[in-house]
């Protein structure tokens, strides 16, 4: 275990980290600014993987499958947003939970029925083949280093959005104080819309983008949600740069664990997150 | 419709004549019970996932299984058939309430399933307090012909042990002495490796390390940063379904060209997932897609022309469970209540599998070859040798063993 090994998995845990922040941001900004508890949301990763394993195979080139799948995701989560969400804002957190574990169960069944239980692969993009040798056993993929440029231009393009635009601006607005807002002649109701289309775009763009790396596969929604409720308790609920910060130390954490100490490297994250809590109950940048 | 109720009863009478003729025919050697119950149909209880992860694998065992009893007349012992199908969902939380469903509510004569070893597990304890007459289709998990063998459970599939044992003297065949094992961290995963440990250590290979993924964990990068650290001669794992085709993926993606060995379902299913990435791969298994027999050809030809799909090593346990059952009734002709004959004649029955010819251990499993696998191009798996000749599970606690 020389200097090497740790700076690679120290490589890894960052790009790990980066991934489930593209997950959890959606989370994050659906769970904080319309107080939705989504536990749908790991079902639009799921769809986002179907979509690239389809659409891929169809059109046959990945950027036109990204396009084309962002589209559908975006009308998918304003579909879900306007036929269903929006009758439960005013009510308990419960009948959230209740409805959006019913969306998993639907979601799930729909995948079965589209696309059937089979495991599926999507080739990585002829452009993005290749590898770069880091020791003489092992070399790293130039399409993970992709992942992660791509995790950071959306990490970049969020803030810009919400701290440096109009939209970005109502968004803080109706998060805060939703009847003001409403007063001011803002139509909220179509803000929310689009705020929940957008998590649950990203969340599906996660999908797309892990798709080639991790193969498409029933009941791959399930395992990623548990992470990105995780993330965005300990980053603060609500809080962009909470999901980010919050998502690297996950990523690290958990790879970190699993070398040093394995046996126990199932409950890193979990202990990780009750320590957090208590120093901090509302996550690291959580506001009231 | 009145035409369909004349062609009915005159097949019934036809059928209750050809009884008659049956029972004066074979006179004073047929048991009594055979005449009362002629009457009734055989109940074969299929508790099988046909929703959930494994439901293609439920499908293909039911489709052979009926398969091969069509193709044997569709009859067992010359008695109709009436199949019970349960949606296992592959979920042992609701494997006991399944099983009685089947065992106590429908009552049925035999019972045949599951996919998941933890529905298995849950099945055996009310099959063997009910001495309900039991054929394990898939299930591999060592207990069922273990410490929870009974004289009415059968397996047609494998135990967990079987497949993964052979693989140690492989590695050790093609020059390999020091090994990183990793899989799961759940009950499958520990009896693959105890297989392959059970070969590999004592023909004197060294295991440096054994790297435990929590089920069904996918996230695979620092652990292949580890095994490039340990530069081992070659890598022994068992993952299944998405895991392994993500395994073989990240593998491949991370450069490294340490030989990969692992059980058949590394590959099984999700080859085409797979592509390049798993060129090169060795597997061991009970059964090979090419394996040269005449009853594997016609098999897998029947079995296309029946269903439109492939048949894999799961349609073929499926196949042989069908087989099972007609060989074991046709012993009895048809007397469900025979139990103690049925079940004498089922561990001598000798089963002519696509796998090749098999005959059942004294713990009521396979005994059976393994074979040795490599994918030799994207999609590509061929059958490369017998790995293991005539293996049967040690079927440690087993007290009919």
């Amino acid at each position: 275990m020389d200097a090497s090994f740790f700076l690679i998995q120290t490589l890894n845990g960052v790009q790990y980290g980066f991934l489930l922040f593209l997950v959890a941001s959606g989370l994050t900004l659906i769970f904080g600014i319309m107080g939705v508890i989504n536990l749908a949301h790991g079902s639009f990763y799921m769809i986002g993987a179907y979509l690239a394993f389809w659409l891929v195979r169809e059109t046959g080139s990945f950027a036109l499958a990204l396009v084309l799948g962002l589209v559908v995701a975006l009308a998918v989560g304003w579909l879900v947003e306007r036929v269903l969400i929006r009758h439960l804002y005013a009510r308990d957190h419960l009948y959230q939970v209740l409805l959006t574990y019913g969306l998993i169960l639907i979601f799930n069944e729909g995948q079965r029925l589209i696309w059937g239980n089979d495991v599926h692969g999507v080739l990585i993009p002829s452009s993005l083949t290749g590898s770069i040798p880091l020791t003489e056993a092992q070399a790293y993929p130039i399409y993970r280093l992709f992942m992660s440029a791509c995790c950071i231009a959306v990490a970049a393009g969020m803030y810009l959005l919400i701290q440096h635009t109009r939209l970005g601006m109502t968004i803080r607005a109706g998060a805060s104080n939703r009847e003001m807002v409403e007063a001011l002649g803002l139509d909220i109701d179509r803000l929310f819309a689009l705020v929940f289309s957008l998590g649950a775009a990203l969340a599906a763009f996660a999908g797309m983008l892990s798709a080639p790396v991790s193969s498409v596969y029933p009941g791959m929604g399930e395992q990623i949600l548990i992470y990105s409720f995780v993330v965005v308790v300990i980053g603060g609920i609500g809080s962009i740069k909470g999901a980010l910060v919050g998502a690297l130390l996950i990523g690290l954490a958990d790879t970190f664990a699993r070398v040093l100490l394995p046996q126990v490297s199932g409950l890193t994250i979990y202990a990780l997150m009750a320590m957090v809590l208590v120093w901090r109950p509302l996550g690291l940048f959580g506001r009231r | 419709m009145t035409k369909s109720i004349t062609s009915t009863s005159r097949r019934r009478f036809l059928g209750g004549v050809g009884a008659a003729a049956g029972v004066a025919a074979a006179t004073s050697s047929v048991p009594t019970r055979f005449a009362i119950g002629q009457q009734a149909k055989i109940k074969v209880g299929i508790l099988l996932p046909y929703t959930g992860t494994f439901a293609a694998l439920g499908h293909n065992i039911t489709d052979a299984m009926k398969l091969a009893i069509n193709q044997a007349g569709g009859k067992l012992g010359g008695r109709e058939i009436e199949y019970i199908a349960v949606d296992s969902e592959a979920d042992p939380a609701k494997a006991t309430a399944n099983t009685n469903k089947l065992v106590v509510g429908s009552k049925v004569d035999v019972i045949t399933g599951p996919v998941h070893s933890g529905v298995a597990a849950a099945m055996v304890k009310i099959t063997r307090e009910e001495e309900t007459l039991t054929v394990i289709s898939n299930a591999g998990a060592g207990a069922a012909t273990g410490e929870m063998c009974a004289p009415n459970i059968f397996r047609t599939s494998f135990t967990n042990w079987q497949p993964a044992f052979p693989c140690g003297s492989v590695v050790l065949k093609d020059g390999h002495k020091r090994v990183v094992m990793m899989y799961w961290k759940y009950a499958a995963g520990f009896e693959f490796a105890g297989g392959f440990r059970d070969s590999f250590v004592p023909g004197g290979g060294t295991v440096m390390k054994e790297i435990q993924v929590d089920f069904p964990n996918v996230e695979f990068q620092a652990h292949l940063t580890e095994i490039a650290a340990l530069k081992p001669d070659a890598v022994y794992v068992f993952f299944a379904g998405g895991g392994a085709a993500k395994f073989v993926k990240d593998y491949h993606a991370a450069g490294i060209k340490i030989p990969l060995y692992g059980s058949g379902f590394l590959t099984d299913g999700v080859l085409q997932a797979q592509d390049e990435a798993a060129v090169g791969i060795k597997t061991t298994l009970h059964y090979a897609n090419d394996l040269d027999n005449p009853a594997n050809k016609k098999f897998r030809a029947d079995f296309k022309a029946a269903t439109n799909r492939d048949a894999d090593v799961y349609a073929v346990q499926g196949y042989d469970t069908g087989t099972f059952l007609v060989q074991a009734y046709a012993a009895v002709n048809g007397d469900t209540g025979a139990k103690k004959q049925i079940i004498a004649a089922m561990e001598k029955a000798t089963i002519d599998s696509p796998r090749g010819k098999f005959t059942f251990s004294k713990a009521h499993n396979p005994i059976q070859n393994i074979y040795l696998r490599q994918v030799k191009a994207p999609g590509q798996e061929v059958f490369l040798g017998v790995a293991h000749e005539a293996l049967a599970d040690p079927a440690k606690g087993c007290k009919m063993a």
